[in-house]
């Protein structure tokens, strides 16, 4: 037999065209539709200089609706962390009637509409809504005020840290609680020394996710917020605004904010898989 | 501490897993739950450690009703199949666990914590793995950290779920011998669960067969090898060959020729007779032996296996033969039971 032999591929790999054909085809939309936008948005937000970027920002409207933005994520956030941990330990740890009815329910945020969660509470707490002359009454205002924008944001956010802790948990099992009880510790302790500490990097996860929903969202707190400028104004609505006004780059300006945003989560995230890699894959082995 | 649990029954959801169950296991010894999967032994030591509670019936520590304890307030050393180690804790703190829950009051100082997470790595022979992750250690040495951590709170009973379940059998061997040891070493009352019959009769001081929900029989691993009550227990608890027989007066019968062996104290009909491979006698051709076809020989260690069609039903049977009785085997062998029992029924 001469030495020439043929070549056998790997029964999992294709052929070199194949590859080339598949990687190019990810890297084309991955320019298209990604990169090319966030490179565009910052572009835009650079094309009057850095003074033009800088005066958009420092805007007393810019500032109000920055601050906005942060307190509306500084509240929802934590509400969602204490809702998502309390969900995903009632649902993974227990069993009880219509489990499988309240996980479906955790998912009614991503399944509807923004705008019509936004409607919701303007059908409840709204000047002809069902509580709004009782809150008018009493002086609270919910619409077109910075409750209102928290709880639309609540809700749209509702499911990011329950939906990452509650297939870890159920995965992990009771066996360990089981253990720290049997070993006479309380229940809070049990959840606080050995719960917590194994779903520490999924609910980081879900806390960061749920971070740059809460500072993104658009539809939901449109509907609620009223738009005031300086008063209800998150910065995706103010954004918005801007565009409409055909102040271009005032408005890329504020949108690179968001951007930044968006990517320094991205960032702390990997930066997290980087260092606690280990950690992680020995926690979950999921991600 | 005597545990004294009496007819407990147990249901999940309709299913009754354990059906008035009771037990007196005494202090200081060595109990072995044997049964097959389903059978309600890993319930039945949960009910103990109180992570379930009883349906109906009681738990007994001593004099003390149980039942009416938390898990938490039972003071039980748990160690579970999976040994269920904290992760993110090392050796040291794992083993001290129970202790660093303990309400300001009666928590120990952490130095003192310390000393006895290491004086416990001595006792299961890991010293100097105090600041290891369950990660870095091996089967055997999780296997033996949980016990550690199980016995650190002083238990008034240690409870141990498949504890060679995951280990391999080289494995399983030595910490059988030196739980054993240990076990006469510290002597607490302990109560294990296993479905590897000869990990219970090796192992334990007594040894509770269980079947679905209910114990076939409790004793010594002499008792229950040599006197098994009832064909269940007799052939889970070791190889069985079991041939359909009719009993008249004491004398059994098979295919309607008696037989040289007498059953006392059976019901007139029909009858199972069970053997064990190895407990059967080659005889020469006579009436009163049992004959059978020789279907196959094979070496097996240090014996050789002859499958045989036995009788006009053709029931096939395995006995276990010395290797140089069983050379010069062909065609037809006759046997008489050595080991054997006779159970009334069909």
């Amino acid at each position: 037999m001469p030495s020439e032999r043929r070549r056998v591929e790997l029964p999992t790999s294709e052929s070199a065209a194949v590859r080339m054909l598949l990687i190019a085809i990810a890297v084309l939309f991955f320019g298209l539709f990604l990169v090319l936008p966030l490179v565009l948005v910052f572009a835009e937000a650079l094309r009057g200089g850095a003074a033009g970027f800088v005066k958009a920002i420092v805007d007393p409207e810019a500032q109000a609706a920055i601050h906005l933005t942060l307190l509306i994520a500084a509240i929802s956030v934590p509400a969602n962390m204490i809702f998502g941990i309390a969900a995903a330990w009632a649902i993974a740890k227990h069993d009880f009637k219509g489990k499988s009815f309240v996980i479906t329910l955790i998912d009614l945020p991503f399944s509807v509409s923004p705008v019509v969660a936004g409607l919701v509470y303007v059908l409840l707490f709204g000047a002809q809504g069902y509580f709004g002359s009782w809150l008018s009454a009493h002086g609270i205002e919910i619409i077109f005020a910075v409750p209102g924008i928290v709880l639309a944001t609540i809700f749209v956010t509702f499911p990011f840290v329950a939906r990452e802790l509650i297939p870890l948990m159920q995965e992990q099992g009771t066996g360990d609680e089981e253990a720290a009880l049997s070993l006479g510790a309380s229940g809070f302790k049990t959840f606080w020394y050995v719960t917590l500490p194994n779903v520490k990097w999924a609910l980081l996860y879900g806390v960061l996710l749920c971070n740059a929903r809460a500072m993104g969202e658009f539809g939901a707190v449109a509907v609620v917020s009223g738009k005031i400028r300086g008063l209800t104004n998150t910065m995706p609505l103010h954004v918005e605004i801007l565009y409409n006004e055909y102040a271009f780059t005032a408005a890329f300006a504020v949108a690179s904010l968001l951007a930044l945003l968006a990517l320094f989560t991205l960032a702390v995230k990997a930066l997290l898989e980087w260092r606690y890699g280990d950690q992680i894959a020995a926690g979950s082995g999921r991600h | 501490m005597d545990i004294r649990i009496a007819n407990v029954r147990k249901e999940f959801d309709r299913f009754a897993a354990l059906h008035g169950v009771s037990l007196d296991i005494r202090s200081g010894e060595l109990i072995a739950l044997l049964g097959p999967s389903g059978s309600g032994k890993t319930t039945l030591l949960r009910l103990i450690a109180g992570l379930e509670q009883p349906t109906e019936g009681a738990v007994y520590f001593g004099d003390e009703d149980a039942s009416r304890l938390d898990v938490q307030e039972r003071n039980v050393g748990f160690v579970f199949q999976s040994y269920a180690l904290f992760k993110h804790m090392t050796v040291a703190d794992n083993i001290g666990f129970g202790l660093t829950v303990r309400p300001r009051a009666t928590r120990p100082p952490a130095a003192a914590i310390r000393k006895r997470a290491s004086d416990l790595l001595d006792l299961v022979q890991l010293a100097g793995l105090e600041k290891r992750f369950p990660s870095q250690l091996s089967g055997g040495q999780r296997q033996r950290v949980a016990l550690a951590r199980a016995l650190a709170i002083e238990p008034r009973v240690l409870l141990l779920d498949e504890p060679f379940g995951a280990l391999d059998a080289k494995v399983r061997r030595e910490l059988r011998h030196w739980l054993r040891a240990l076990h006469e070493q510290t002597g607490h009352t302990t109560v294990f669960v296993t479905h590897d019959q000869e990990e219970a009769l090796e192992l334990a001081d007594r040894v509770v067969v269980m079947s679905q929900g209910r114990i076939e029989q409790v004793g010594t691993p002499d008792e229950i090898y040599d006197r098994p009550v009832s064909s269940f227990v007799f052939s889970f608890i070791g190889e069985a060959c079991e041939l359909p027989v009719t009993v008249s007066q004491g004398q059994v019968s098979f295919d309607g020729s008696p037989i040289d062996i007498r059953a006392v104290d059976i019901v007139d009909g029909p009858a199972r007779l069970l053997m064990r491979p190895s407990g059967v006698e080659v005889v020469t051709a006579r009436p009163g032996g049992i004959a059978g076809d020789i279907v196959s020989i094979r070496r097996s260690g240090g014996w050789r296996r002859v499958e045989l069609d036995v009788g006009v039903g053709r029931h096939r049977i395995e006995v276990e033969l010395p290797v140089d009785a069983a050379a010069e085997l062909a065609g037809r062998l006759h046997f008489l039971p050595r080991h054997w029992q006779v159970f009334p029924g069909a």
